[in-house]
C-alpha cells in the first residue's frame, strides 16, 4: 500500500546546522494496517511523515501509494489521497467558517469544487447524523465558528474531516500531544472506532507508550533519521510500554558514548 | 440633497473598490498594494475602448477583466516566482503606471463625447419619466443624471454583491474562504492553496478596476494618477462597514463593506462642505484608517490594565 525505498532527506545542507533527519528509510505497509511511529525528539518521525504528506520533497528515493509513484507530486495532490490530522488542533480547520462549512469542504477532498452550493439541505443533514456519533452535542452547533471549539473538539472534528472521504491513506501526527488527558482519551477512542470501522491504512507519530502499545498492529521506532527497531505480531503484543521506554534509554546511553568508543563496541559484537 | 446623491455616488462606485479590497486583506490577508494600479487599468481601459467607439457594456467588462488580469500578475508573482505579497503587489501597480499611460496614450483623456453607462442611463430613464431635466423627491429637486447614476449604481452594487456573496458561498468560494483562513487545512484537503490564492487576487482586483472604469463613466474623465492612495480608501471602507456589522456572517460583512464606503464618503462631503482643503482629503484618509487599526489595539490593552488592576485588588 505505502512503500518508501531508500528516503533521504537533509535539512540546511551545506551550513553547520545540517540536519539528516532521514537516512535511508525504508517502508512497506500492507493495507489496513495500523502502524505507530515512536521516536526521541528529533529522531525523524515526524520528518517522515511531512515526507510522504509532501510537505517538503525528499533529496533521494521513492515513496509509492498503492500502485502511484508520488515522490514528485505537490502536497496538495497528494492529500487528494491522504487525509492527515495535524499535531496542533487549529491547524486543520478554518477557525472562523462554520463547523458545517468546514465539513462541506472535507466533503470534496478529491473531488471537483465548481459553482454548485457548497452546503446543501441533505449535506447539511448527513454532516448532522456524522457529527451525533462524535457524542460532543456539537450537531446542534453546526453554524458555530469552528474557532469557538475547545482543542479536543476541533481535533476530533478534524479527525472527522481527514476521514469524511475514505483516504488511501490516514496520517496522524501527535494528534492528541497538545490535548488535556481527557480530550486526547476521546480522541484515540475516536480514532480507533474510524479506523477499524473503515479499515484504514494509517501511519501514526505517538509520543504516548501507552498509545503505541494499545493501538495498531506495528510498531517502528525511530532515531537519527532510521528505523531501528519495526514490531509487529506476537513481538508487538508481547511488548510493554516500559519495554519501549528501556529501549530509548539504550539508545540515549549510546549516544553519550564517544564516537571512537561506539565503533568499538559495535566492531566487539561483531 | 445634490450634494447627499453625490456622495452616495461616490460611495456606491468605491464600493466596489471596498469589495476588493475586502477580498484581498480580509479573506486572503494579503496587503495587496496592486488596487492602485487596477483601480486606473480599469478606468484606463474602459476609457481607451469608449474612445474607440465601444459600447459602455463592453467597456467595463474590459476594465473588470484588466484588474483580473493585474491581480493574476501579482498572484503569479507571488505564488509562483516566492516575491513577497507586499513587493510582488507594488511591482505590478508601478509597472501599470506605464501601461495606463500606453492605453490611455496621454496621461488624462476627457469622455464628454463619449457614450457612457450612465449617458445611456440616463437617457433611458428620460424617456420612462418625460423629458425632464430635475425630479422632485421628498421635496427636492434632484438632476436627472444623478438620478439615473444613482438607480444604475444601486442596481449594478446589488447585483454585484448578491453575486459575490453567491459565489463565496459555492464550493469553490468556501474553499476560497477557507484558504484565506488557513492555507494548510486547504492544503490537507487537497486544493492548490496558490491558485486559490491567485484567483482571489484576480477577482479582488476584477471588482477594484471596475470601480475604477464606473468613476471614469460617471465623471466624464480618466487620469493616469486617479488611483492613488485607493487601497487606503478601500480599507477604510472595509473598517467602517465592520464597525458598523461587527465581525458577523458574511453577508452582513459584504453588506458591512457597501455600507462602510457610502458612509465613508458621506463624511468626506460632509468634511469638505465644512472647509476642509481637498488637497488634505489623502492624509485625513490616512490618518482616519491608523486610528482605526489601533483604536483595537489601544482598547485591549486598556481592559487587559484594567483586569490586571482588578486581579492585584484581589
Amino acid at each position: 500500500m505505502l512503500e518508501l525505498r531508500e528516503v533521504h532527506k537533509t535539512f540546511y545542507v551545506g551550513t553547520p546546522n545540517e540536519v539528516r533527519s532521514l537516512r535511508g528509510v525504508c517502508l512497506s505497509m500492507q493495507q489496513g494496517s495500523f502502524v505507530n511511529v515512536i521516536g526521541t525528539n528529533g529522531s525523524g518521525k515526524s520528518t517522515l511523515l511531512n515526507a510522504v504528506a509532501g510537505t517538503f520533497l525528499v533529496d533521494s528515493g521513492q515513496i509509492v501509494l498503492g500502485s502511484e509513484e508520488i515522490t514528485r507530486q505537490s502536497e496538495h495532490r497528494r492529500a487528494r489521497r491522504i487525509g492527515r490530522v495535524f499535531q496542533n488542533p487549529f491547524s486543520g480547520s478554518a477557525p472562523s467558517m462554520t463547523i458545517a462549512e468546514n465539513l462541506a469542504l472535507a466533503s470534496r477532498r478529491g473531488l471537483s469544487r465548481g459553482l454548485g452550493w457548497s452546503l446543501t439541505r441533505s449535506l447539511r443533514d448527513e454532516i448532522a447524523d456524522r457529527i451525533r456519533t462524535l457524542k460532543m452535542g456539537l450537531e446542534n452547533r453546526l453554524d458555530n465558528p469552528i474557532g469557538s471549539l475547545s482543542g479536543g473538539q476541533r481535533q476530533a472534528i478534524t479527525l472527522l474531516m481527514a476521514t469524511w472521504v475514505t483516504p488511501d491513506l490516514l496520517l496522524l501526527d501527535e494528534h492528541t500531544a497538545a490535548l488535556d488527558p481527557r480530550s486526547a482519551d476521546q480522541v484515540i477512542r475516536l480514532t480507533h472506532e474510524i479506523v477499524t470501522r473503515d479499515r484504514l491504512t494509517t501511519l501514526m507519530v505517538t509520543h504516548s507508550m501507552q498509545q503505541a502499545v494499545h493501538l495498531g498492529d506495528r510498531i517502528l521506532m525511530m532515531h537519527q533519521g532510521q528505523i531501528v527497531a519495526d514490531l509487529s505480531g506476537s513481538e508487538k503484543a508481547r511488548t510493554r510500554a516500559e519495554d519501549l521506554l528501556s529501549r530509548f534509554d539504550a539508545l540515549r546511553q549510546r549516544d553519550q558514548l564517544t564516537p571512537a568508543v561506539r565503533d568499538l563496541l559495535e566492531h566487539s559484537y561483531v | 440633497m445634490v450634494l447627499l446623491i453625490s456622495a452616495f455616488n461616490f460611495g456606491l462606485i468605491f464600493a466596489f473598490l471596498a469589495l476588493g479590497v475586502y477580498i484581498s486583506f480580509r479573506i486572503f490577508h494579503f496587503p495587496d498594494i496592486t488596487a492602485d494600479g487596477a483601480f486606473a487599468f480599469g478606468g484606463a481601459a474602459t476609457t481607451a475602448m469608449l474612445v474607440s467607439g465601444w459600447g459602455p457594456i463592453m467597456a467595463t467588462v474590459a476594465g473588470f477583466l484588466a484588474g483580473m488580469l493585474a491581480g493574476a500578475t501579482t498572484g503569479i508573482l507571488h505564488t509562483q516566482f516566492r516575491i513577497h505579497g507586499l513587493l510582488s503587489g507594488i511591482l505590478v501597480m508601478t509597472a501599470l503606471y506605464s501601461v495606463n499611460l500606453h492605453v490611455l496614450g496621454k496621461s488624462n483623456v476627457a469622455l464628454s463625447a463619449a457614450s457612457t453607462l450612465n449617458k445611456d442611463w440616463t437617457v433611458l430613464l428620460k424617456n420612462s419619466v418625460g423629458e425632464m431635466e430635475r425630479v422632485d423627491i421628498l421635496g427636492w429637486m434632484v438632476g436627472i443624471q444623478d438620478l439615473a447614476s444613482l438607480l444604475l449604481l444601486a442596481l449594478l452594487m446589488v447585483v454585484v454583491g448578491l453575486l459575490l456573496y453567491c459565489f463565496l458561498k459555492t464550493k469553490l468560494g468556501t474553499a476560497m474562504r477557507g484558504s484565506g483562513d488557513n492555507p494548510q487545512m486547504i492544503l490537507a484537503m487537497g486544493v492548490s492553496d496558490k491558485l486559490l490564492l491567485t484567483f482571489g487576487l484576480a477577482l479582488a482586483n476584477g471588482l477594484t478596476a471596475l470601480s475604477g472604469s464606473l468613476l471614469v463613466q460617471y465623471q466624464e474623465f480618466a487620469d493616469v494618477q486617479m488611483g492613488i492612495g485607493m487601497v487606503v480608501w478601500g480599507l477604510a471602507s472595509v473598517i467602517i462597514g465592520e464597525s458598523l456589522v461587527g465581525e458577523s456572517r458574511l453577508g452582513l460583512l459584504i453588506a458591512g463593506a457597501i455600507l462602510g464606503s457610502i458612509l465613508f464618503r458621506m463624511m468626506i462631503a460632509i468634511a469638505l462642505r465644512c472647509g476642509l482643503n481637498p488637497n488634505d482629503l489623502k492624509i485625513i484618509t490616512a490618518f482616519f484608517v491608523f486610528i482605526a487599526l489601533v483604536a483595537p489595539q489601544w482598547s485591549r490593552r486598556r481592559k487587559s490594565r484594567l483586569l490586571l488592576g482588578k486581579l492585584k485588588v484581589v
